[in-house]
């Protein structure tokens, strides 16, 4: 039996933090039915790239990364009927999802208070950048902008530089991690209790318990640190260094004596490793930047996997800085079959990203690729709903139903 | 610890957490949830004492502010498992727990004899998570690693920081906290499962992988228009030919404003057109421009080229505070670039509650803490305690739960297995 089998999503999530959150509940068996409409397509349905030419709702390859298994169905919110429709489906789920600024599902008169008159026990997960409540609640934004609320771009990159932020809507990648343990334990305790609940999430106070350690180093010590690039307090060398080719690098990481002596030993013990000045970890802190002039001269003659292979062989900790064309040859990758393709009529052969983790008795499952705008309205109606065919095409006809 | 079926969102389950730094955050996550984790420490104490920065500067194994901020919720218990009498204490645990988890490299608990099978041999419902940086098998799963080679493996650092310089990484260690988190998202999935069939199982996450799904839309970009996305420094590529600006300087310091199409970030850049307007900083390109056109991350190089400095020059006319404040206002995708004290100080933060004062008796002080990672109506999630003494908790679980007596106690202390 699959892990989440009969597990029952009405999922109104969208762009990518909300729906990479059911992409675990899909890939392991829930039932997730998305709603979305045509009038307002969501966000990702517009990002590229695109999987054939022109732009389409239906083309995009960043869509379907984190919508394979659910079955899409086309509602117009704004309706004044829709949420009379929704609510049957409400009836039928277990749990509700969404990431809308906090205030819209209240608008459509479908908040926590309203759901639980439908069905007492349901679970409502909400996901917002600062969560509900507060001055600045309703303040839009994406995870790109969140990383610097929480700290993470001010400390990325080099000290005489500005600032850089973690590539792409980073802080919307950490939410899932927290969020499906979170949901799932919801769902055991409404087992146990019968109790449903409403679970508030705000990105920037998970983002926070990634950079905890720094808060405390505030609080307590008064401390604000500063970007350092790749240094590490306790390490040297600790860096990217360059390689043969264009824009190649490999890191290199020594946090021990013997690491250090075995990067020596690769070396051929050249006459400056064997300065005073380098033999301590103090030492090469305080000539760091020379430290990592000598290396780089030596490195930038490897080809770095050839510089990979040949350090790891000597228990040097190095590693390739991949590229994303390198993720899909990586042996590592490959032999987890992180990389799943599917077939989309409209998207054509695309990757999905399976779930970081595997379980000996439930493999994750991807079924059918990423739901067409509006593919499964008329199968969700009949088959969840036992709605008849001439109440559908009612509904179609009066605008509340898109297909 | 007492706790009965209804207290927290898991409270009736325990979980025995062999984690060192590398798996920390996955029983932590769990724990706030409301299970008994009970965190296995080596004799000397975990590893993860030994990472700072410290309380008061002062290098000590209580001191870590990295383990108060990951081990709080935590009970402590120490145990050599690599003794032999270690081990038969740790099966006797495995036999009431309902999960356990470990960060060791991979084959180091097979070679102890406490693999996945023996311990499910003791109790079949048991889950194991496995949190490590490439998984427990494949060519690079005994690679010598840390936070900065995983970063570069995964494909994160090649696409952050400055184009000139070499690739950066987070400049906090997040490489094993994504693959803790999965871990706790694999052992939930787990749960579900055990729930319908009474059967437990393996779990084994990777760090890498964990990063890998952090990278956006880079990999779908690479497979299917094969644009190979670089670091753009205060710029972000959203395809072969498209970016988006991100961060700026301003008046006092930094901020993070995305200048995009799309359906939110076009109408916040709208928003910001406007106020440039408001102020007499309009530009006829910015306003000739209906940003929700355009798609999202679909703007030419170009185009911002021509739009950039315009935006700059509005940006640096004002401070962090000014800007945000006038963001909020008008709906503007737009944050300062927080520091440490600007976390501290977010009224958004305080209007939420959301730092938890806890008292640490033995320094006679009590300190802020990040608070829940999410408001559970039903099931508020609390700091119940601090992070745990090194071996706080022996006495609660070895006398108390397991039966054994202060003799025995005594006797395996002066062994070494606890």
């Amino acid at each position: 039996m699959r892990p989440l089998a009969g597990l029952k999503v009405l999922d109104f999530c969208w762009v990518a933090v909300g729906p990479m959150t059911t992409s675990y509940l899909a890939e392991y068996g829930a039932t997730v039915v998305r709603i979305e409409s045509k009038r307002r397509p969501e966000t990702l349905r517009n990002a590229p790239p695109f999987g054939s030419p022109g732009q389409s709702v239906n083309r995009s390859g960043y869509f379907a990364n984190y919508n394979a298994n659910k079955y899409g169905m086309g509602v117009n919110m704004v309706h004044p009927q829709a949420r009379e429709f929704v609510k049957r489906l409400v009836a039928w789920a277990d749990l509700v999802t969404e990431n809308f600024t906090p205030g819209t599902l209240e608008d459509w008169g479908l908040g926590y208070e309203e759901l639980r008159q439908v069905k007492s026990d349901i679970i409502l997960f909400s996901t917002s950048m600062l969560g509900r409540g507060g001055p600045y609640s309703k303040q839009p934004g994406f995870g790109a902008v969140l990383a610097s609320l929480s700290g993470m771009t001010g400390l990325t990159g080099w000290p005489d530089r500005m600032p850089t932020n973690p590539y792409g809507a980073y802080t919307d990648f950490l939410v899932p991690r927290f969020a499906v343990p979170t949901i799932l334990a919801a769902l055991d305790y409404r087992r146990r209790t019968g109790r449903g609940q409403h679970l508030d999430v705000s990105q920037l106070e998970v983002a926070l318990h990634f950079m905890a350690p720094l808060l405390l180093d505030y609080t307590i010590n008064g401390r604000e640190r500063e970007r350092m690039g790749n240094r590490h307090p306790a390490a040297a060398p600790h860096g990217a260094y360059p390689c043969r080719g264009e824009d190649r690098w490999c890191t290199i990481a020594c946090q021990t004596d013997t690491a250090w002596e075995a990067l020596c030993q690769v070396m051929g013990f050249p006459l400056w490793t064997q300065e005073e000045r380098f033999a301590t970890l103090l030492g090469r802190k305080t000539h760091e930047d020379e430290l990592d002039h000598l290396i780089s001269e030596w490195t930038q003659g490897w080809e770095a996997y050839e510089l990979m292979r040949t350090l790891q062989q000597a228990c040097v900790p190095a590693g390739v800085v991949q590229t994303t064309q390198d993720l899909f040859d990586d042996p590592q990758l490959q032999h987890r079959g992180h990389f799943v393709f599917m077939d989309h009529p409209e998207v054509g052969r695309h990757p999905v990203q399976r779930s970081e983790f595997r379980l000996s008795r439930a493999p994750g499952e991807f079924r059918q690729a990423a739901p067409i705008l509006g593919q499964h309205t008329v199968e969700v109606c009949k088959e969840i709903l036992n709605m008849s065919e001439d109440e559908i095409v009612a509904l179609t006809e009066a605008g509340i139903l898109e297909d | 610890m007492v706790s009965s079926d209804d207290a927290g969102l898991l409270s009736p389950y325990r979980v025995l957490d062999l984690t060192d730094e590398r798996g920390i955050l996955c029983g932590k996550i769990l724990a706030d949830l409301g299970a008994d984790v009970i965190q296995i420490e080596p004799l000397g104490g975990s590893s993860a004492r030994r990472i700072g920065p410290f309380y008061h500067d002062d290098p000590h194994p209580e001191h870590s502010l990295f383990w108060w901020s990951y081990a709080a919720n935590k009970r402590s218990i120490t145990l050599n498992i690599t003794s032999s009498d270690g081990r038969a204490l740790l099966k006797r645990l495995v036999s009431s727990a309902h999960f356990l988890i470990e960060s060791f490299p991979p084959g180091h608990m097979e070679r102890l004899g406490l693999a996945y099978d023996p311990l499910a041999a003791i109790n079949p419902g048991l889950i194991v998570v496995s949190i490590s940086p490439f998984g427990q098998d494949g060519p690079y799963a005994h690679y010598h690693t840390s936070d900065l080679i995983g970063m570069g493996m995964a494909g994160f650092m090649y696409v952050t920081g400055d184009p000139d310089r070499p690739p950066a990484r987070v400049g906090v260690p997040h490489f094993y906290l994504h693959g803790a988190a999965a871990g706790a998202t694999g052992a939930m999935i787990a749960h579900a499962q055990r729930v319908l069939t009474a059967q437990g199982q393996y779990v084994d996450a990777s760090c890498q992988e964990a990063v890998a799904r952090t990278l956006a839309s880079a990999p779908q970009l690479f497979a299917i228009e094969k644009t190979v996305i670089r670091r753009q420094g205060s710029y972000r590529q959203t395809g072969d030919t498209t970016f988006m600006r991100i961060t700026w300087p301003c008046k006092d310091g930094f901020v993070n404003f995305q200048l995009s199409g799309g359906a939110g970030a076009g109408r916040s850049v709208n928003n910001l057109i406007h106020w440039m307007e408001e102020e007499g900083h309009g530009d006829p390109v910015l306003s000739g421009l209906d940003w929700t056109t355009l798609g999202y991350g679909m703007i030419n190089k170009e185009l911002l080229e021509r739009v950039v400095p315009p935006v700059e020059h509005f940006l640096m006319g004002h401070t962090k505070a000014e800007l945000f404040e006038g963001a909020v206002k008008r709906r503007i995708l737009l944050f300062p670039v927080a520091t440490a004290k600007d976390i501290m100080q977010n009224t958004q933060l305080q209007a939420r509650d959301y730092f938890r004062q806890v008292s640490h008796p033995d320094l006679a002080t009590t300190i802020a803490y990040p608070g829940p990672f999410v408001r559970a109506s039903a099931t508020p999630l609390q700091l119940r305690r601090p992070a745990p003494k090194l071996g706080e908790h022996n006495a609660e679980i070895y006398l108390d739960d397991l039966g054994l007596t202060r003799d025995e106690l005594v006797r395996l202390y002066e062994a070494g297995a606890i």
